[in-house]
């Protein structure tokens, strides 16, 4: 699946986009995060409070337990800030 | 008459006249416009502001925004709206955004076009970099922006 970083999430991760294949056990955005958060500190690091973390999976918000199978696209960013 | 819906995220300037001009060309059901206008602010807290850059996740923020068009058109008799954002690098005194609802009686449109701004500052995928003398800081998300968005979901 694709996964897309916005605003410092990707200023921090360093990277705008990327390909994952997560193994089946990670079943959730929350378990996503978690695994995302072990790929290295530039992760760690942008994950460190993932509760502040918003999530959406092919361009609608979801809630941490939302589970991820079929998602073509998985995007991580802040509380938004526009209007 | 169809209702008339249009949502535009560009970098260029908007301008307002024209767009209240295009949303109630050719029609004489139209009793009341509102016009709502967000601009770059030159200041926040006393520190001094020299531009915000705004990013946006291309895709989502269209989709968001016609979820709440779509919302606001179900929730109120409105005729038409518009709303248009821009991305990229904004300087003080310039416009961000544009809310304009029309509907026969001016109640609708006011609460409609609070409605949309509501949930653009909060749902809309748009995110906000101010440029200052320290540098550039990520703006932060205020609660108060969650609160005036959630009063629209009490009954």
């Amino acid at each position: 699946m694709k996964v897309k970083y916005f605003a410092w999430v990707r200023e921090r991760i360093g990277k705008a986009e990327e390909t994952v294949e997560p193994p089946a056990d990670v079943r959730t955005v929350d378990d996503l995060i978690g695994w995302l958060t072990q790929r290295g500190e530039s992760y760690a690091y942008a994950f460190e409070k993932p509760r502040v973390i918003r999530a959406a999976i092919d361009h609608s918000h979801v809630k941490p337990d939302t589970m991820i199978s079929g998602a073509r696209e998985i995007a991580f960013f802040p509380p938004m800030t526009g209007g | 008459m169809t209702a008339e819906v249009t949502i535009r995220i560009q970098q260029a300037d908007f301008d307002i006249a024209r767009e209240i001009a295009a949303l109630t060309k050719g029609r004489a059901d139209i009793g009341a416009v509102v016009s709502f206008s967000g601009i770059c602010r030159g200041s926040e807290g006393g520190d001094a502001i020299a531009a915000l850059t705004l990013e946006h996740y291309p895709g989502m923020a269209e989709a968001e925004i016609g979820r709440h068009a779509e919302t606001a058109m179900s929730r109120w008799p409105l005729q038409g709206l518009t709303v248009i954002h821009r991305v990229g690098r904004v300087a003080p005194g310039e416009n961000i955004v544009l809310v304009l609802t029309a509907s026969q009686h001016r109640q609708a449109a006011f609460e409609a076009a609070e409605f949309l701004m509501d949930y653009l500052k909060t749902s809309a995928p748009f995110w906000k970099r101010e440029e200052n003398a320290a540098g550039t800081d990520w703006v932060e998300a205020r609660s108060h922006d969650d609160a005036a968005a959630a009063r629209w979901t009490k009954s």
